[in-house]
């Protein structure tokens, strides 16, 4: 059933302002924070869900862009040390081999053998030889140092060199005071003992190999041992035999990529490989912040892009939703004012029917009184002069006072009840509609209601009170909204019906009224809302249309819709 | 205006026997009658000048009179009463060619002024078409 809620509010509310309905100013405040939350978490979530992704993918991608050269150079430094040392292993293997021990232990042609070595290899490198026998004593010895005649018995190289056949040594200092490492190759006689030819080599030729090898000059690369005593200077971590200060990298085959934070507290990339058949790990190591140049400033902007993505989503959000509870604001206020403009003139037309009705039923005994009187004040001055006379006429003349009083206040009641009688104004209607659906579109608005209006060419207006009028369609129109749900229907019709009638139908696809709500919905205080609606509403309306000559008419099946109908006389022309 | 003939209507007898009384004394030859049934017998019956009559009465009212006044004695004029002050029938009234609308309790004096300007002015002056 739809009936109005809360159109014609309680008539005992006294005056329009210390009435109910405006709308505390907390509730605005709450309904502004709750668009604000919504929308603001619907829009930021996913930037910031998609940014991070970003973030992530791009540093992943940016990292192994610049780690992959790295270890490529690494890579082709590793196989060029390796070959440099094979290559001088291999001569002296050669050497050993080729010459018995006798031919060897000659200190002119150990130097011949250097010269030609040297000649031979591109970089030869060999700064001296020796020759050593199975009890490490070095009786033959070509060279720069005083070095014939020592024994190196108790020296790691000899025993590695007495067990494997071959042996390349650590960066030493040795004897000469000198950066430098050696190389050995064995010998076994046929009488089971043995002997070993063994070259040394400047340790800035370890240098000079990694140079070559074409690395980028800001890369710091440079060896280390496996106890972690640099072999070849570092730009950042020291001069050679000096340790390295982070911990040396496990033993694997292949070139292996980690990013640490170094002694001085920097990210920095570590790309390292083990030199095969040599004591020395070879170490590239490059600061984070040079490598990964682009993903810094990627960053920047990334970080920038969220920033001003945030502030203008929460700018617009917040500036949007302010003039939507604002509008929301306006509309709920003039919502108020015009029901409160209804109530009161409600009251007001009661008061003035009340008045008429009191004035019409005192002023026919008013006349009695007064024509009495008259012929009594009559018959007093026309008869002959009486004793009394005097006080007689006295007497009727203050009750024709009185009279004259009471006439006042009747004629002044009946000229209020007057006022309160229906202004006739020309009305176009299709105007006056679209004004009250004007109060009710927001309504329509929130509660996603479609509102097909249809208007006849060439309409003619009516005559009629427009205050009254509007609150006869909002009282229809109210009863419409009430009764579709969310997302309901409703249609409004204005058409002509021959040549003196304007009809104007308003049909929902709501709920629908049962037929025995149907027979009293005129009725005054009928009310299927208990307690919300005065029941006034719909009798009011029939009311005022019976008063300008028109008609209503309701037609509803439940489950289906109801059409009002309201058919008004069109203005006579003079 | 001693040959005016006058017809005084209302559905209260007690004043049209004092209002047809005073304007006895004043020289007029009323008659009252306390219904639009009876007036219009009346009317049929004998000639008069002038018509006062109360718009709202039980059975027929001053107005359904006036137009009856209007088809069969468009010579006599008419003055309406009322109690209640209603504008539209004022206007009808007034459409009509009722000659005066007065509110009651109507002041015996004025009744007489209005009277004697009816009977000076032709009928019909404020008449449509």
């Amino acid at each position: 059933m739809t009936l109005p809620r809360g159109i014609l509010p309680e008539l005992s509310i006294p005056h329009p302002e210390e009435a109910g309905g405006r709308v505390p100013e907390r509730t605005y405040r709450n309904l502004r924070r709750v668009a604000v939350l919504a929308t603001a978490t619907v829009a930021l979530v996913p930037l910031f869900i998609t940014t991070v992704m970003n973030y992530l993918q791009y540093r992943t991608a940016l990292q192994a862009e610049a780690v992959q050269p790295m270890a490529r150079l690494t890579l082709n430094t590793k196989r060029s040390l390796e070959l440099f040392l094979s290559e001088r292993r291999s001569a002296l293997t050669f050497l050993v081999h080729e010459r018995p021990f006798e031919d060897l232990c000659d200190e002119r042609a150990l130097t011949r053998m250097i010269s030609n070595l040297n000649r031979s290899l591109e970089v030869g490198a060999f700064v001296d030889l020796g020759v050593i026998d199975d009890a490490g004593n070095q009786p033959c010895y070509s060279g720069p140092y005083e070095l014939a005649g020592r024994n190196y018995a108790d020296q790691d190289w000899f025993h590695e060199v007495a067990r494997f056949g071959t042996s390349t040594s650590d960066v030493f200092l040795g004897f000469r005071n000198s950066p430098h490492f050696a190389i050995a190759t064995k010998h076994d006689r046929d009488d089971g003992g043995f002997y070993v030819l063994r070259a040394t080599i400047d340790a800035d030729m370890l240098s000079e190999q990694i140079l070559t090898a074409g690395l980028n000059p800001t890369d710091d690369v440079f060896l280390i041992n496996r106890d972690g005593i640099l072999q070849s200077p570092s730009r950042r971590y020291g001069e050679i035999l000096k340790p390295f200060p982070m911990p040396v990298p496990h033993y694997s085959p292949s070139v292996e990529d980690v990013e640490v934070v170094d002694p001085f507290g920097e990210k920095v990339f570590m790309s390292s490989a083990y030199i095969e058949s040599s004591p020395f790990i070879l170490v590239h190591v490059k600061p984070a912040r040079e490598a990964m140049g682009r993903w810094f400033s990627l960053r920047s902007e990334l970080i920038g892009f969220l920033l001003v993505s945030t502030a203008l989503i929460l700018g617009v959000i917040g500036w949007g939703s302010g003039q939507f509870i604002r509008r929301m604001r306006e509309a709920d206020e003039r919502r108020a004012a015009l029901y409160h403009h209804v109530e009161y003139s409600n009251k007001l037309a009661s008061i003035g029917r009340l008045a008429a009705g009191v004035a019409h039923e005192i002023n026919n005994p008013l006349a009695i009184i007064n024509e009495k009187a008259g012929l009594l004040l009559d018959l007093v001055t026309v008869g002959p002069e009486s004793e009394h006379q005097q006080r007689l006429v006295a007497a009727v003349d203050s009750i024709l006072r009185s009279v004259g009083r009471c006439k006042k206040i009747t004629h002044r009641l009946l000229g209020f009840a007057r006022h309160m009688d229906v202004q006739s104004e020309t009305i176009d209607l299709e105007s006056l509609l679209k004004e009250v659906l004007g109060f009710l579109e927001k309504e329509a608005e929130y509660r996603n209601l479609a509102i097909a209006f249809d208007v006849a060419p060439d309409l003619p207006t009516v005559v009629g009170d427009r205050g009254q009028l509007q609150q006869v369609f909002l009282n229809i129109l109210n009863n419409a909204f009430a009764a579709v749900p969310e997302g309901g229907e409703i249609a409004i019709g204005i058409a002509t019906e021959g040549p003196e009638r304007v009809v104007v139908t308003v049909t929902d696809n709501g709920v629908g009224i049962p037929k025995e709500h149907l027979e009293r919905i005129f009725e005054p205080f009928f009310t299927t809302k208990h307690g919300a609606g005065t029941g006034l509403g719909l009798s009011i309306t029939y009311g005022i249309i019976k008063k300008l000559g028109g008609e209503i008419r309701v037609d509803s099946t439940l489950g289906q819709g109801t059409c009002f109908t309201v058919i008004l006389p069109v203005t006579r022309e003079g | 205006m001693e040959h005016l003939r006058l017809l005084f209507v209302d559905d209260e007898e007690e004043l049209v026997s004092a209002v047809v009384e005073r304007l006895e004394l004043r020289g007029i030859d009323a008659v009252g009658v306390t219904s639009g049934d009876e007036a219009l017998h009346r009317l049929r019956e004998e000639r008069f000048d002038v018509v006062v009559i109360d718009v709202r009465m039980p059975g027929i009212g001053g107005i359904d009179v006036l137009r009856t006044v209007n088809r069969r004695h468009p010579e006599v004029k008419v003055i309406l009463m009322t109690g209640h002050g209603s504008a539209e029938d004022s206007e009808i009234g007034r459409r009509l060619g009722a000659i005066a609308y007065l509110q009651k309790p109507v002041d015996l004096e004025d009744l007489l002024t209005t009277i004697d300007r009816a009977t000076r002015s032709p009928k019909g002056d404020e008449r449509d078409g």
